[in-house]
């Protein structure tokens, strides 16, 4: 080969167009058998992968605004890499929406042309981070949470949705050891690093309640062992983080005073209080979040450079 | 012409873009490599669910393949089964030694159910310089996911350890 400079290198493939938008990716599904599976609906099993895909795609947005801003180098490239890792589970479920839905549309048209009543995520992921202590205290329950649904999604009967599940277990099992020796390490800390992580898992505690809640198309879905229905993950999670506080130091015996997951509103509680973003309700803070994510996008259309 | 044997060895010989010592063979990512005539098939399993380095792997498997002759290349993803580090090959394992990288523990056996929480201090590395066990993590991620920083604490170096998956 020998170039004389780096851009030369990069450009040396006249027919391969770098990536500005929508150009240059591969779709990551290329290759793999889409076909749904015999008695489901497309339609359904296309918005439920919006769902885990969104949850993804919008969490690794947050973490990627961390960085510059982590108070080590090293904390820095392990949020750039867990950020990574999601949007990478973002990229196949949204692919795998496209091609179970009918409808053909890539990855690209999901995330950067969507409207915000279009996205499917949970609240949980949309919150903005007051500290490092509240960005680990929510990690730990993000990815405490998604690891559960992802264990058990390995056994779906769309053999697609399982295969991302496979590879995404692996992958959360890392995050949430990363978020749970950073919480561990924050409560049994200094007091001023205590509070600070103690106010970050306060501060979750009334929006975890819609993690645990079904909708209509995961209810069909779980009727056809394709979906998880996500109030079985509670117990688990909840034990999850009840040995992580306790080892932190933190709300008491078994973390239980703080009660991340048990002071959620219940099910059936006045429906405005409750998060529902499955539904396409979200807060405040996810309009800002995707005019940034979609900046490029919208103001250069099909651009390629 | 190029045989089937030729074809899979061409694809095995790749480097891998991110950890060059070793080859795409070594990382035990090929799943497939089917000749017809001129035409070849390669199935290649991801290693992480992001891993920027897969779309240069299909590119240099691509070129590499055309290079020795084959006028149709098709590469493809597998996603099952997912990739584990215990699919690195001994060669592989050496290669990362060799190179300051120690490699992977045996992945966690895990069944169906829920997976139990792991926290790094539980973790056993061993320095690839001078074999010590008595190592801390110094950051969970290193410069890829793929990796993780550690310090050796008998001959002070610090090392990168592709974590087990």
């Amino acid at each position: 080969m020998g170039f004389d400079s780096a851009y030369e290198a990069i450009t040396e493939d006249l027919d391969d167009h770098r990536w500005a938008f929508g150009t240059g990716f591969d779709d990551p599904l290329k290759g793999v058998d889409t076909s749904l599976p015999v008695g489901v609906d497309g339609g359904d099993l296309g918005a439920y992968c919006l769902m885990l895909g969104d949850d993804a795609l919008i969490m690794s947005h947050r973490l990627q605004q961390w960085l510059t801003r982590a108070p080590e180098l090293e904390e820095e490239t392990a949020l750039a890499n867990i950020a990574l890792d999601l949007l990478g589970q973002a990229r196949l479920l949204l692919s795998r929406a496209g091609a179970a839905d009918g409808t053909g549309r890539s990855e690209d048209v999901y995330a950067y042309l969507r409207e915000e009543p279009e996205f499917r995520n949970v609240g949980l992921v949309e919150g903005i981070d007051e500290d490092f202590g509240a960005l680990q205290a929510r990690l730990l329950v993000f990815s405490s949470w998604r690891l559960a649904l992802m264990a058990r999604l390995r056994a779906s009967r769309d053999p697609v949705l399982a295969a991302i599940a496979e590879n995404a277990v692996k992958e959360l099992t890392y995050h949430r050891e990363y978020a749970a020796d950073w919480v561990i390490r924050l409560g049994d800390g200094t007091a001023y690093s205590h509070a600070r992580v103690t106010a970050g898992l306060a501060a979750l505690a009334p929006i975890t309640g819609e993690l645990f809640d079904i909708s209509d198309i995961e209810q069909r879905l779980t009727q056809q062992t394709v979906a998880v229905d996500p109030a079985l993950l509670r117990e688990e999670v909840s034990e999850v983080l009840a040995d992580v506080l306790a080892r932190a130091g933190l709300g008491g015996p078994g973390g239980a005073e703080l009660g991340v997951l048990d002071r959620a509103d219940p099910a059936g509680a006045v429906g405005a209080a409750r998060l529902r973003g499955r539904a396409g309700v979200h807060t405040a803070a996810l309009g800002p979040l995707l005019a940034e994510l979609q900046s490029v996008a919208r103001t250069h259309p099909g651009a390629t450079w | 012409m190029s045989t089937p044997v030729d074809a899979r060895a061409i694809a095995e010989g790749v480097p891998d873009p991110e950890l060059p010592m070793l080859t795409l063979g070594d990382l035990g990512i090929l799943r497939d490599v089917t000749v017809d005539g001129t035409r070849v098939r390669v199935a290649i399993t991801p290693t992480y669910s992001g891993c920027p380095a897969l779309r240069a792997m299909h590119q240099d498997v691509e070129h590499a393949l055309r290079v020795a002759g084959f006028a149709e290349v098709d590469v493809r993803t597998q996603l099952s089964p997912a990739w584990s580090s215990d699919w690195i090959t001994c060669t592989g394992r050496r290669k990362l030694a060799a190179a300051g990288v120690a490699p992977p523990n045996p992945a966690p056996q895990r069944g169906a159910g829920p997976v139990p929480l792991t926290l790094s201090a539980r973790r056993v590395v061993r320095c690839p310089q001078c074999g010590s066990t008595d190592s801390t993590q110094v950051a969970a991620f290193g410069p890829t996911a793929c990796t993780a920083l550690y310090r050796c604490g008998a001959c002070a170096e610090p090392f990168e350890y592709l974590k087990e998956i």
